[in-house]
């Protein structure tokens, strides 16, 4: 973070082997063992949550069915009757994203969501299923879109090209978008506690001014609950967009 | 003199603090000593990059497994069984309000036609009261008329004998005062013939 007057934001992105030599032949990080928890975060949260069973629900039944019922909601209303199918894709998506968004937050924690190889491999999962069920439903058909319908046919050989290279962004816009909105807030909450560091050292008004920077943190905590969760919201409804132009006919 | 110089202290502090208050965020990006290295994100040669990838690929898969087939499909149930029961409920509840329904209606036509037979009862009995009154009333009168013809017959039966002595009482009378009056016995022919011209006279 700090050391002596240099601060090095981004070291808290660097990957480490956990568990000793088991997990360096592994190749596991801290960045899986991250995902494992938030993964059992998830299913504990269901599991336990719906452990009740009951026909009129305890709070955290609630807030599991309620769950449920958003990406349920957003999955069908988007894609259409078909969205049925994506739901669970849809909703370990979203909850994994938003799981890894908010335990990144947690003091010596770590953000997997921060690390654009993650970011990206999702959302080439989601192009890769995009394609196979355009393909799969439409067939033939499914190249016919990168020819916009009414448009002179002089133009393809411009719009075209335009076309498959906007289709092909997707993936890119779709990971970058995450990680670097989860990068940036990571390395602010950075900044501002080396600040905090930095400005102790300078004495009594140092003291005085160092509370500056927690107090910017704290706002910072807040504004990364609201990214956090609407990061994982924007992939996954974004999912769901390009699920229902693969569905369309 | 001791808070003066404290004062001055502060006055001193503000006029530092403010702008580096203010400059905070660009302290952030400009921070001098901060580290350009390069991203560890980015950093492909790094084995627990790709590392991370294959084992996010597997603990995603694991994930979306137990969660298709395990966890979501127990939310599911739970929804269901809890759609299930209210409309089983709803339709509970509809049965009963339509027999409720029912009941009302047939109550409401009881009490209908309890109605009508207690005006239709009413009606009649005013009726048969009215008739009765009617009867009683023309038989009084019937009997009333017979009465009064009865005493009319009389009354003239009466007045008849009463005529009938008139002639007589009058023939007495003036024999009497003839009698009194003249010492003379008047003859009874003379003083029959007088009273029944001037009774004739009269309409007797």
């Amino acid at each position: 973070m700090a050391a002596g007057s240099s601060i090095d934001a981004l070291g808290q992105f660097e990957l480490h082997p956990v568990l000793g030599a088991l997990g360096e032949s592994l190749r596991f990080s801290q960045s899986p063992m991250m995902m494992i928890v938030a993964a059992i975060v998830v299913l504990a949260f269901l599991y336990v949550g719906m452990r009740p069973a009951a026909v009129v629900p305890g709070r955290l039944q609630s807030a599991a069915e309620m769950c449920y019922d958003f990406i349920y909601n957003m999955a069908v209303d988007t894609i259409g009757p078909e969205g049925r199918a994506f739901f669970p894709f849809v909703f370990t998506l979203f909850f994994f994203i938003l799981a890894g968004n908010y335990l990144g937050l947690l003091p010596f924690s770590f953000a997997f969501t921060s690390h654009i190889a993650v970011t990206l491999a999702l959302a080439l999962m989601v192009f890769c299923l995009s394609i196979i069920v355009s393909l799969k439903v439409q067939g033939a058909k499914f190249f016919a879109h990168f020819m916009p319908a009414g448009a002179p046919k002089a133009l393809a050989p411009l719009l075209i090209p335009i076309e498959i290279l906007s289709f092909l962004s997707r993936p890119v816009s779709l990971s970058i978008r995450l990680f670097a909105n989860m990068v940036a807030g990571h390395v602010m909450f950075d900044m501002f506690a080396a600040f905090t560091i930095m400005l102790a050292g300078l004495g009594f008004f140092g003291d005085i001014i160092a509370v500056g920077p927690v107090v910017i943190n704290i706002a910072l905590m807040a504004l990364e609950l609201l990214v956090g969760a609407l990061q994982a919201y924007v992939f996954a409804i974004l999912t769901c967009i390009y699920l229902r132009e693969a569905v369309a006919h | 003199m001791a808070r003066a110089v404290m004062y001055d202290n502060i006055r001193r502090a503000g006029t530092f603090l403010a702008p580096s208050a203010l400059a905070l965020p660009l302290m952030a990006m400009v921070a001098p000593g901060a580290r350009a290295e390069g991203m560890p994100q980015l950093d492909f040669g790094n084995p627990y990059v790709i590392g991370q990838v294959i084992w996010g690929a597997g603990i995603f898969l694991v994930l979306y497994l137990l969660l298709s087939r395990s966890a979501l499909p127990k939310v599911e149930k739970v929804l269901s069984l809890r759609r299930q029961t209210i409309e089983t409920d709803l339709g509970i509840a509809h049965k009963a309000k339509t027999r409720a329904d029912e009941a009302v209606a047939d109550l409401h036509e009881a009490r209908r036609k309890a109605l009508a037979d207690a005006q239709a009862n009413v009606d009649k009995v005013v009726e048969e009261a009215r008739l009765a009154a009617a009867r009683q009333t023309e038989e009084m009168n019937a009997r009333l008329a017979t009465e009064i013809q009865d005493a009319e017959t009389r009354i003239a039966q009466a007045r008849g004998q009463a005529l009938a002595s008139v002639r007589e009482i009058s023939t007495t009378t003036a024999e009497t005062l003839i009698h009194q009056l003249s010492g003379i016995a008047a003859p009874a022919d003379f003083v029959t013939a007088k009273v029944g011209s001037a009774a004739a006279a009269r309409g007797l």
